[in-house]
């Protein structure tokens, strides 16, 4: 990773929709090399996606989100990649975590209802063969996400003008 | 009742800020985006806060010594010492202020008395003319141009002493301007200072912050000027820290018993909390090689492009600042004078920016914009502020 690329992930991080021409001169690089350092990051997949962080309680859609603990028996060879892919295949589950501690991945599910939320987790999740057990944790309130606190109230905290 | 005849007319006499109704006007507006603000937009990172209440959960609530707490300053003693090659004894050379401003002033009032004349470069922070003239003494301006980037020349100073002169004010990295000295520079006018055993108050509040490859040089490390030299610093800019209030002022001892003097009748101690919370900024930052001062500087020195590029291509003249975070362009081509420009950015584009008016009349023509601002503020400014300058010229 050179100078330049961390930067712009730096940037990109907090607005990855600042034009190409602002991240040439905040790095202080030429167009052609700011282009072709994004290029190669996302090439490398180093950057996946360009994706904003939304307040979904703010909009009219059916959300429940949860945290499911879920032990796991690793498999032979593979250890826990396999049980993993098998989870994260499901188009409920949104992250797939392998942790330290008292359990082994933690998966954030998202579904429309808490039924729908349920039925996964029962019928699809508990079942797989590796899953020795799980433990749900239902989020009831997002407060910060990425870095974005979600109802900042606390404002800039500094008057307007100060010499 | 008429007061006038109990207040200190000497004081009394010294005008307010010219431009508080401009001041007020800004306070007053709703949905401002400053860049007018003279302080990080970070917060203090947490570590830092933590130490400041653990130290009140733990019941330390008392005095500090004096010249502040031993470990403060030999804390400060090392970094002085590691960043700018400036060597402290922390017992007799380094005291701990409620921030640099009142390093500022007692600074002044140790050395400055009636008839004794003070060098202040031109546009500059607004503190030092008053606090000459509390002190007694007589400010007498250096004028810094545009066509010298408002760098102050050897020449400037030479010119301007008489057997009247005892102290020069060094404020490099510079607020309003983010002018910076060169060792170079500042190698010509140590001349001038030997030559005429001059004493030099370096501010160097900003010491953290200069760009372009450019690290600040502190004049106390150059050959011979330690002796003719009080160093002032704090943790305010560099540190995010400026509501805490400390800062220190570091100098040879005899010059530093008699500032312990004011600071030990006139404030006893800076406040114990402030102290627990800029040594832990300190340690952490040895530990760490000073990550959080190199974050927030990296994010400064982006924005600082972003404004200088964004000033140019309105068609505006801006040089290039390499310190500070302050922007200083030129709005002259607009015709219109540093307070009618900013009153109606104000009005017309809620934008708030500080007239160059506001640090001396040398500031005419000139606007100060500091990027101390999130960067989508910042680049709404930039639109807006384009879109108010395309339409006057």
């Amino acid at each position: 990773m050179t100078h330049l690329e961390n930067q712009l992930l730096d940037i990109l991080r907090e607005d990855c929709r600042m034009p190409l021409e602002k991240l040439a001169v905040m790095t202080g690089a030429t167009m052609e090399e700011t282009a072709a350092a994004i290029e190669r990051l996302e090439a490398e997949k180093i950057i996946l996606r360009y994706a904003p962080v939304v307040n979904w309680d703010k909009t009219d859609r059916d959300r429940v989100e949860a945290m499911i603990q879920v032990r796991v028996t690793p498999q032979r060879e593979q250890g826990f990649d396999a049980i993993a892919a098998r989870i994260y295949a499901f188009d409920e589950v949104k992250s797939v975590y392998l942790m330290s501690g008292n359990y082994d991945l933690l998966v954030l599910v998202e579904a429309p209802t808490l039924k729908e939320l349920a039925l996964f987790v029962s019928q699809k999740l508990s079942v797989l063969d590796s899953v020795t057990g799980t433990a749900t944790a239902f989020v009831l309130k997002r407060y910060k996400e990425d870095g974005v606190v979600f109802e900042d109230t606390r404002g800039d905290g500094r008057l307007v003008v100060t010499l | 009742m008429n007061y006038d005849r109990y207040l200190n007319r000497a004081i009394a006499a010294v005008p307010p800020s010219g431009i508080r109704r401009f001041f007020d006007l800004a306070a007053a507006q709703k949905d401002t985006i400053s860049l007018g603000v003279g302080e990080p937009d970070f917060i203090t990172p947490y570590h830092i806060r933590d130490a400041a209440i653990n130290s009140l959960l733990n019941g330390e609530t008392q005095y500090t010594a004096n010249r502040g707490l031993l470990s403060l300053r030999k804390a400060i003693s090392r970094y002085m010492d590691e960043r700018f090659h400036l060597p402290y004894d922390p017992e007799k050379e380094i005291l701990v202020t409620v921030g640099a401003s009142e390093a500022i002033d007692i600074a002044l009032r140790a050395m400055v008395q009636a008839g004794d004349e003070v060098l202040i470069p031109e546009p500059s922070y607004v503190s030092y003319c008053p606090s000459v003239i509390f002190a007694g003494g007589t400010p007498v301006p250096l004028v810094t141009t545009r066509e010298t980037d408002f760098r102050l020349t050897a020449e400037a100073v030479r010119a301007a002493v008489t057997p009247a002169t005892k102290v020069l004010i060094l404020p490099y990295p510079n607020n309003p301007t983010g002018a910076i000295l060169s060792r170079e520079e500042l190698e010509a006018i140590a001349e001038v200072v030997r030559e005429h055993e001059l004493l030099v108050i370096s501010d160097e509040i900003y010491a953290e912050l200069t760009y372009g490859g450019s690290a600040h040089v502190s004049f106390g490390s150059l050959p011979g000027m330690w002796a003719y030299t009080v160093t002032l610093n704090g943790f305010s800019k560099a540190f995010a820290m400026t509501g805490w209030r400390v800062g220190f002022v570091c100098g040879p001892a005899p010059i530093l018993d008699v500032i312990v003097k004011i600071h030990q009748y006139t404030i006893m101690c800076a406040p114990r909390q402030a102290q627990v919370a800029a040594l832990e900024a300190l340690e952490a930052g040895f530990a760490n090689d000073f990550e959080d001062v190199r974050r927030m500087h990296q994010s400064y020195d982006q924005r600082r492009r972003l404004m200088v590029a964004g000033f140019r291509g309105m068609g505006l003249d801006c040089f290039e600042p390499l310190g500070a975070f302050y922007v200083f362009p030129s709005i002259a081509r607009t015709g219109l004078t540093s307070e009618a420009f900013c009153q109606r950015l104000l009005e017309e584009k809620h934008i708030a920016c500080v007239p160059g008016t506001a640090f001396s009349a040398y500031g005419e023509g000139f606007i100060r914009c500091s990027y101390a601002t999130a960067l989508d503020k910042l680049n709404i400014a930039l639109d807006r502020m384009g879109d108010f300058v395309r339409a006057l010229i």
